[in-house]
């Protein structure tokens, strides 16, 4: 009887993993089905580093560079303000904070972590779009650079709790070594201990970024939406995610703009899998 | 010439009296063994002289140690001068996870020694020749400390201590991951040191104390029980203690 109960409550598990599986391969297979059907009408070239999207005009103009260089501009952005920000607390909370202090911390940046994007994109809205409006006197303030600020606060909590992990997970030989060697408390942190949890870091960043990259509600509401190659950070973007969430609604099933739409769900899946694999890279070799 | 003098020192972990009114004078450029059952003490008489204790929360430390003349436990020593002077070699080897050549050059910059760079490679060079490593990994200074086999790593972690021109090597347990042929290395390699350094180690191998030591302190529970010549503590021990430890009757 117990025999049997084991054998159920093992093969449920197995359905239950493949069909997780399952699923994520017929996402897969749908979204490249309806993505490369594109490319019966379009070319490769054209459609990545065309230079317009006008998707209903006619003839309709599907060139997604605008859009490509507006998510990377925005994640760029973010990038800057999150990974220093971020492995800065890391290092405060791993190395120097006090017991309290840590706690409070830990507690704040998991609280920004539950924070849904659009709260946070609607937060922007009202707040920080108008600050950037005043203090660089635009004509908006729905810019690139508002995006990169709000979707900073989203890679943070993913960046600081990983690295503050990287952080822990370093010998604590290394430090013994290096104050039994005179070396000041920063000297220790600076030398030997960030080195030390380099790839961690690394992949902490990483994945940081590739929470951004895949970010679509708060980008959507405070970047402008215009898809023209941006020229400066204070210009207004139009993002991979946000084109496919604003145009998905609108464009007739089995259009080309429909199709594209698939084939930039494909851009942003190719983009996403080579940030994970990455990171996963630099998880692995800290490992070893 | 003594080079520590250590006077009435206590030490408290919390409550727990881990060091009873201890006084012990250790030799300039001399080895001394600590020897004692596990437990006793030894680590933390190590860790009182580069203060090492101090990275452990509630660590109470009374009494007096001198080290060329200024009390290493006082309140107001200069930890970073001293930790530089009296060097330390960890039971387990523990170079940094940088190249060969930054694992020395660590100690160089951090006291700002050397900055010229080929200043730099001469003291890197001469630190691991003392440590007979530098026929051996002259070509691989690039690569990563973290692939050298234990004695090799323990070697370095002594070169460190070497080109920072520490001149007090506190060794703790520094065999007792080697094997046999290594560790006859190391002490031939502690021999050679003693001409220049004032060595103290600790060791659970009563056999690696008669050999390399000059003199010898037995502790139990905290107290030095004896502190003398190595041939007198092994020959003739004054202390019934000290002779139930080293017939092996504490195991
Ligand atoms: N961080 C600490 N907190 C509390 N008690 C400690 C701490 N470190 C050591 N002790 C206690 O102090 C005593 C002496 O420890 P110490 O490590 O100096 O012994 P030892 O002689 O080096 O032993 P071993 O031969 O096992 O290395 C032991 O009873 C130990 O339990
Ligand atoms: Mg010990």
């Amino acid at each position: 009887m117990r025999k049997f109960k084991e054998f159920i409550i093992e093969k449920l598990i197995l359905i239950c993993g493949s069909a997780s599986i399952f699923f994520v391969a017929l996402i897969f297979v749908f979204l490249l089905k309806e993505g490369l059907s594109l490319f019966k009408t379009v070319r490769l070239g054209a459609f990545l580093f065309g230079k317009s999207w006008y998707p209903i005009s006619e003839p309709a103009e599907l060139g997604i560079l605008p859009l490509i260089l507006g998510s990377l501009l925005v994640t760029a952005g973010a990038a800057v303000i999150s990974v220093p920000i971020g492995v800065g607390c890391a290092v405060y909370i791993a190395e120097i904070a006090p017991g309290k202090v840590k706690e409070v911390l830990k507690g704040g940046i998991e609280l920004l972590a539950a924070i849904p994007s659009v709260v946070l994109g609607f937060i922007g809205m009202v707040t920080l779009v108008p600050w950037v409006k005043n203090i660089f006197h635009l004509p908006t303030g729905l810019t690139a650079l508002s995006g990169s600020i709000m979707l900073a606060f989203m890679a943070m909590p993913t960046i600081v709790s990983i690295a503050e992990d990287a952080l822990y997970s370093v010998p604590r030989s290394y430090k013994e070594g290096a104050f039994a060697l005179g070396a000041t408390h920063w000297q220790t942190i600076w030398r030997v201990l960030l080195p030390a949890a380099s790839s961690g870091i690394l992949a902490a960043v990483m994945l940081g970024i590739g929470r951004v990259i895949g970010e679509t509600m708060a980008v959507m509401m405070i970047t402008g939406n215009s898809a023209v190659i941006p020229h400066t950070i204070l210009a207004p973007v139009r993002t991979l995610t946000a084109t496919v969430a604003a145009e998905m609604g609108e464009a007739v099933v089995g259009s080309e703009h429909y199709f594209a739409l698939f084939a930039v769900g494909i851009v942003l899946f190719v983009i996403s899998f080579a940030i994970n694999v990455t990171a996963d890279l630099f998880l692995h070799r800290e490992r070893r | 010439m003594d080079k520590i003098i250590v006077r009435g020192l206590n030490l408290w972990y919390g409550d727990f009296p881990a060091l009873i009114n201890v006084n012990a004078d250790f030799k300039e450029k001399k080895i001394t063994a600590i020897i004692g059952p596990s437990g006793c003490g030894k680590s933390t008489m190590l860790r009182v002289f580069n203060r090492m204790n101090d990275l452990i929360e509630g660590v109470r430390v009374t009494g007096e140690v001198d080290i060329d003349g200024t009390n290493a436990v006082s309140p107001e020593a200069d930890l970073i001068y001293l930790r530089r002077k009296v060097g330390m070699v960890f039971q387990r080897p523990n170079p940094f996870p940088l190249s060969i050549y930054e694992n020395i050059a660590f100690g160089l910059k951090i006291h700002g020694i050397e900055r010229n760079a080929d200043a730099l490679a001469g003291v890197i060079e001469e630190s691991l020749r003392r440590v007979l490593l530098w026929d051996d990994l002259k070509d691989k200074l690039k690569r990563s400390a973290l692939r050298l086999s234990l004695e090799q790593k323990q070697r370095l972690c002594i070169a460190r201590l070497l080109a920072v021109k520490s001149d007090v090597l506190l060794m703790d347990e520094p065999c007792s991951t080697l094997d046999p042929q290594a560790t006859e290395r190391i002490e031939e390699l502690m021999r050679e040191l003693k001409n220049n350094y004032t060595i103290v180690v600790v060791t659970h191998n009563m056999q690696q104390a008669a050999r390399v030591s000059d003199e010898t302190g037995f502790m139990l529970l905290g107290e030095m029980v004896e502190f003398a010549a190595t041939r007198e503590i092994f020959t003739a021990p004054k202390d019934k203690r000290t002779e139930d430890y080293i017939t092996g009757r504490y195991g």
